[in-house]
């Protein structure tokens, strides 16, 4: 970066830093004038200075004409590093150096001139101080400035967790919550979940960063809880702890041939092409004409279709490139979707099955024989199940409503399809067993209607030929920790609303509360509700608050001794940047860093 | 205003989406995120350096404008909790969803108007109903996901403002009702 962006990025850096310490929110009231290459003078009801001392060095200060005579010192070393010097001419001498590198965190940081000697004398209860030695000999003392107030930690930076953490900042006003993650990037399933043709999906991605701003809102990537710290530690350091860690182990069927290759988890397929670290070595086998999805879910056909979509299109998402690169060789072209039920007892929503009947190049396949009957019936359905069987059913009839549409079917190269009442029995290797060569299917009947009816074998079984298996029949969140109960039975942490049972300051919220289901709204009203429940016993007394040193305040130093750092929201926006720079190079949205080394690398540098 | 054509119909919207996207502001809110990060909002992927005050608008903006004349207004209540009313005076041309946003009624809108989820869903007054644009399949679609839905419910988001639905009235429903039970008021976000 060459000096005269220096200059501006420190006018900016100022500008930004004033803002954050006017407190307002609102209307930019600060403006800079350039005068020299080397000199900026910003002006404003406050009077500020902006004074280049060395090429590439700036040195800010701001000076009130306010009674009590502050004075700010900022100081630019590295660009995209604000480090703040406040100077107090009251007695006392405090110098104050204040290191923004968090979004949402003060962290202000006095060091000492002479080793020993300690300026930071501030109100208790005001402001909490560690000690963070970098370097021997040199001492540093964080503070944290912002009031004294409850504690909120969160486990996991899913949906869940983030709306959890939006009700109570919003509805407590002291409250500070902190949000640990597993990975040193945020945002759970909306990163490694959504499908990457649905970048809209992805736009709640400003909601939460919107959370991460708040002054009161911390993040903690790269941080395993249970491993790296003890929920039971958590416990110590928070008044309430909150448990968003959603599900992330599949549900299987414990039938013979499924651990053959060429059979995968939807789970692990999803997160091999969204750039899951866990999962990027996957490489599944794509050198099949037909595969085999087994569920009938939205994931399911999440899989199908980008299964199916063409190329040209996925490579304008943010696909993986190593998904993008393997599916250009891949080979499949017809796919089938099978569930143990009929036509109404379907998982999936309308929007995802109304892609399929629209995908390009694509030719729905579907047996009309499946839904005989079901037009009478499809009268007395509710709103949503009738609209969807009324899809299928169009989706049924061959052909079509236009000339221009049926030829479109009729020129497709490839075809999905849905087959209802088929349990998987068997899946079959080829001789040499080194890959799947098809699966057997048990026949099935149902008993009863709607969405209770339950499958009955009919003893009947039929042979499926197929190269590719994916296992979509749901998530299971696991426990995380033995001192947190959990129903393993439903695969959820017993609670009411929110509150984990026998376990006070312990709650949850998402899909380790409730199950895997839902769309957002459902994940959104969750985290509300167990929000409303942290707030309510904050404010009723039923937690009582913990003393002393408490928040991240007493886990940092603990992490620092095991050798975990921990990655802020700040750390993200350079991840989140370096991505989207690396995107534009190629024409995608964002190229998404798979390695949680890499990811760290770009996280930390510049610190 | 492109805004008011683009919500109206799909391949306007489509067009002003992908409009707004080429200038990289998909942001619901104003982005503030510049002054904590100098160099680039992660949020609304905006490059701060490069930006200039009159730029594009960004989704929601528009109705953080005031209505410059009286002729420009129209009246909208909102009803909430316990059927608390709120009357509004918003423009023509201000999207339901983003007015409400501006005057802190707990209308969240979790995918900004792209019609990915239902979180902004709302019951619209039999007396308008029939004023506003026929609700598109995909919003429909989106419909079908929406707990306690009723003949009347739209997504206030595909709602845009015109004279001709002066004194209109939207309800919450339950589901988003439920969240602020114990009489909380919301703070803007």
């Amino acid at each position: 970066m060459d000096a005269q962006k220096v200059v501006l990025a420190g006018r900016l850096a100022l500008t930004g830093v004033l803002w954050r310490m006017s407190g307002k929110t609102t209307g930019v009231y600060c403006r800079a004038v350039k005068k020299h290459w080397c000199e900026t003078v910003f002006q404003s009801p406050q009077r500020l200075f902006c004074n280049v001392s060395a090429p590439g060095q700036n040195r800010c200060f701001f000076h009130t004409s306010t009674p009590g005579q502050k004075r700010w010192f900022f100081h630019i070393s590295t660009p995209g590093q604000n480090r703040c010097l406040y100077h107090t001419s009251t007695p006392g001498h405090h110098r104050w150096l204040s290191n923004n590198s968090t979004p949402g965190q003060n962290r202000c940081l006095t060091h000492t001139s002479t080793l020993g000697q300690n300026r930071c004398t501030s109100t208790p209860g005001h402001c909490r101080w560690y000690s963070h030695a970098s370097t021997p000999g040199h001492r540093r003392w964080y503070c944290h400035t912002a009031t004294p107030g409850p504690h909120v930690c969160i486990v996991g930076s899913g949906p869940a967790g983030f709306y959890t953490a939006q009700h109570i900042l919003k509805n407590h006003k002291t409250a500070r919550v902190d949000i640990y993650e597993k990975l040193p990037v945020p945002f759970g399933l909306v990163r490694f979940g959504v499908a990457p043709d649905h970048p809209e999906v992805k736009n709640v991605i400003n909601t939460f960063t919107n959370t991460a701003a708040n002054d009161r809102c911390s993040f903690l990537g790269n941080v395993t809880v249970g491993k790296d710290v003890t929920v039971a530690e958590l416990r110590q350091a928070y008044d309430a702890v909150i448990m968003s860690y959603g599900a992330d182990a599949d549900k299987e069927f414990g039938i013979p041939g499924e651990n053959l290759p060429g059979v995968y988890s939807a789970r692990a397929f999803v997160g091999w092409y969204n750039g899951l670290p866990q999962d990027k070595h996957l490489a599944p086998m794509l050198d099949t004409d037909t595969a085999v999805v087994l569920g009938q879910g939205n994931v399911a056909l999440d899989v199908a279709r980008i299964l199916l979509t063409p190329l040209s299109i996925l490579k304008k998402t943010d696909i993986t490139d190593h998904a993008a690169a393997a599916l250009e060789t891949s080979q499949v072209k017809t796919v089938y979707i099978v569930g143990r039920r009929g036509p109404l007892q379907t998982a999936f929503t309308i929007k995802e099955l109304r892609e399929m009947t629209k995908l390009p190049d694509c030719r729905p396949v579907l047996d009309p024989a499946d839904f005989t009957g079901l037009e009478d019936k499809v009268k007395s359905l509710q709103r949503p199940r009738k609209r969807l069987t009324e899809l299928l059913i169009k989706t049924s009839q061959t052909g079509g409503a236009t000339a221009q549409e049926t030829q479109r079917l009729d020129q497709a190269t490839r075809e999905w399809g849905l087959k209802f009442l088929r349990s998987p029995l068997e899946i079959l290797p080829t001789q040499d067993g080194t890959r799947i060569s098809a699966i057997r299917l048990g026949v099935n009947r149902l008993e009863g209607s709607d969405s209770s009816a339950r499958a009955i074998p009919t003893g009947e079984t039929e042979v499926l030929s197929c190269g590719l298996v994916l296992r979509s029949i749901g998530y299971k969140s696991v426990p995380i920790d033995d001192s947190v109960p959990f129903d393993s039975q439903k695969g959820v942490i017993p609670n009411t609303a929110g509150r984990v049972t026998g376990c006070k300051g312990l709650y949850c919220s998402g899909w380790v509360r409730r199950g895997p289901t839902g769309v957002i709204l459902t994940t959104m009203t969750d985290g509300f509700e167990t929000g409303k429940a942290v707030v309510d016993d904050l404010t009723t007394g039923v937690l009582q608050p913990l003393g002393g040193v408490r928040g991240q305040e007493w886990i940092q130093p603990l992490l620092h001794k095991r050798g975990i750092q921990a990655v802020t929201f700040e750390d993200w926006n350079k991840i989140d940047n370096e991505e989207m720079m690396r995107g534009e190079k190629v024409g995608k949205p964002r190229e998404k860093i798979v390695e949680v080394k890499e990811m760290l690398q770009v996280a930390l540098s510049g610190r | 205003m492109a805004a008011t054509i683009g919500t109206k119909l799909p391949i306007f919207r489509r067009f002003s989406q992908m409009l707004f996207a080429s200038f990289g502001s998909v942001g619901s809110k104003r982005c503030w995120h510049g002054f904590l990060s100098p160099f680039t909002c992660s949020s609304c992927q905006q490059n701060r350096l490069f930006r200039t005050s009159n730029g594009p608008l960004r989704h929601g903006d528009f109705e953080y404008q005031d209505p410059k004349s009286e002729d420009e207004i129209v009246n909208i209540t909102y009803v909430t909790k316990d059927g608390e009313r709120i009357p509004i005076r918003g423009k023509i041309g201000d999207n339901v969803m983003y007015l409400a946003h501006r005057y802190d009624i707990p209308i969240e809108g979790a995918c900004e108007a792209s019609l990915a989820c239902c979180t902004c869903h709302v019951y619209v007054h039999d007396d308008y109903s029939d004023r506003i644009q026929e609700p598109t399949e995909e919003e429909e679609d989106m419909l079908d996901m929406a707990p306690f839905l009723r003949e009347s419910s739209r997504l206030s988001c595909q709602i845009v403002l015109s004279k001709e639905l002066d004194g209109i009235e939207v309800t919450l429903p339950q589901a988003t009702r439920n969240f602020y039970v114990d009489g909380h008021v919301p703070e803007p976000h």
